[in-house]
């Protein structure tokens, strides 16, 4: 590849006049470009490069005795893991909580801006704010920074004086009322376990166990979910943490080593 | 992809959208209500971005109400469909907002009347228009039954079929659809067109 060195060339007149004037205005404005032969195809990589894919798995649902609310735990940079151990499950406040997916700057900084929001409308109102006003609050943020690159892809799940609430939001400026959702990279396979396995009228402790194995089955299938799969549940007194169980063994609680027959037997072979 | 199509008949109009949320290859829920209804006898059918949609949409409603409290009369749909439009052409060169909107009313005076509006903020007074994939099925299917003066069963006669058409020729279909009226009763659901029953809380 021939290299570009048009860069070290003077513009300078070849005669030597120097003068201030020309001096000044003699280089043009200029930064290097990088050396490739489809420059858009490069910037378009670049920008993919770093706009943050959604490598996670969440989910809530509603069901008779309140809500429920699950995700893994891992962060990936790429192909990079870059964390087994994260936080996806933001508590709001007492009785709200919000999940994490997309950017992770993102989503604590503006669920932490939504509970100080929260807490001055109780302050302002001497009442507690019902879920749809605090989705709405944080819809309307977001909608706001729309096209500004902010990622976020979150659930907002509480108990008001109405009873359980599950909002929908994200980045985009949508925003969903409804009884079960998930999101994140690992969440049309969570979608598939919870579609299938859902009742209105499950128990506490079935719905937390729908919930661990929908999340399960996401990490199972989706590389960019993993870590611990945390359930909590959001009732008329609150959220309370219900789990954290590490998915690895969660698969061999599942699936169990079977101890099966052997098919060939290695066999050592009497002295050369 | 949204689907949303409306028209006008003998003393009403009426229009039908889908009813799906979806977020690239995921449905995210199935009877999300599309139709808001801007004041006692208009309605906005609206499809587009996810955000832009409710917020744009409700903003107008807003505005139609305030109009209501400051001058104890409500607007026409003419003027509410200008409202629209103006609106929508101020936000086009600063931030446009990417909304497709019909808008059906009812006057006393000049009787029924559907307004199609796009996102650049074109507005026409029409008798039948559709927005969306489902456009390419529901508008020759329109074209070909509609006459002016519709009964009401003869219209939602067409819509079921624009509705059959597009559920069998588009590729994702959305399954399921609401229709909604506005005549000199007011503006109001009419029914629901479901083949995915989605679970409600009950």
């Amino acid at each position: 590849m021939k290299l570009d060195t048009s860069g070290l060339e003077s513009a300078a007149p070849l005669f030597g006049v120097t003068s201030e004037l020309v001096d000044g205005f003699s280089s043009a404005p200029s930064f290097e470009l990088p050396v490739t032969t489809d420059f858009d195809g490069f910037q378009k990589e670049a920008i993919q490069m770093v706009k943050p894919a959604r490598g996670t798995t969440t989910l809530a649902f509603i069901f008779k005795e309140g809500v429920m609310v699950a995700a893994d735990s891992r962060a990936s940079m790429g192909g990079y893991i870059s964390s087994q151990s994260v936080k996806k499950i933001i508590e709001i406040n007492p009785y709200m909580l919000g999940t994490m997916a997309g950017g992770a700057a993102d989503c604590q900084f503006w669920h932490r801006n939504l509970g100080i929001k929260c807490r001055l409308h109780e302050l302002a109102n001497k009442r507690r704010i019902s879920v749809t006003g605090a989705s709405k609050l944080l819809a309307n943020i977001l909608y706001s920074y729309r096209g500004m690159g902010l990622s976020v892809g979150t659930m907002i799940a509480g108990w008001d004086e109405t009873g359980p609430g599950l909002y929908y939001v994200d980045s985009e400026g949508g925003r969903l009322k409804g009884t079960r959702f998930s999101v994140g990279s690992g969440s049309p396979y969570a979608y598939g376990v919870l579609d299938s396995g859902y009742r209105y009228d499950l128990s506490i402790e079935e719905a937390a166990e729908l919930a661990r194995r929908a999340i399960y089955h996401a990490t199972f299938r989706d590389g960019a979910s993993g870590g611990v799969a945390s359930v909590y549940y959001v009732g008329p007194n609150g959220w309370k943490k219900l789990s954290g169980d590490d998915v690895g063994e969660l698969h061999y609680k599942y699936y169990p080593v079977m101890p099966s027959t052997v098919e060939q037997e290695m066999v050592e072979v009497a002295g050369a | 992809m949204e689907c949303v199509f409306g028209l006008v008949g003998n003393g009403f109009a009426i229009v039908a959208a889908d009813t799906s949320a979806v977020h690239s290859i995921l449905v995210h829920k199935s009877n999300e209500d599309k139709i808001i209804i801007l004041d006692s006898h208009k309605l906005i059918a609206a499809s587009g971005e996810p955000g832009d949609r409710v917020q744009f949409t409700e903003y107008i409603q807003k505005n139609v109400a305030l109009y209501q409290f400051r001058n104890g009369i409500p607007l026409t749909t003419v003027a509410a469909a200008n409202f629209t439009r103006g609106e929508l052409a101020t936000a086009l060169r600063k931030n446009p907002s990417f909304v497709n909107i019909l808008l059906a009313g009812y006057d006393k005076e000049t009787g029924p009347s559907l307004y199609y509006i796009d996102y650049i903020a074109t507005l026409h007074k029409v008798e039948k228009g559709a927005f969306g994939y489902g456009s390419y099925f529901s508008l020759s299917m329109m074209d070909r039954h509609f006459h002016s003066g519709m009964s009401v069963e003869e219209a939602i006669d067409l819509v079921d079929k624009c509705i059959l058409e597009i559920r069998s020729r588009l590729v994702v279909a959305p399954p399921n659809f609401v229709i909604k009226i506005v005549d000199k009763d007011g503006a109001r659901e009419y029914a629901w067109r479901e083949s995915v029953k989605e679970a409600v809380a009950a």
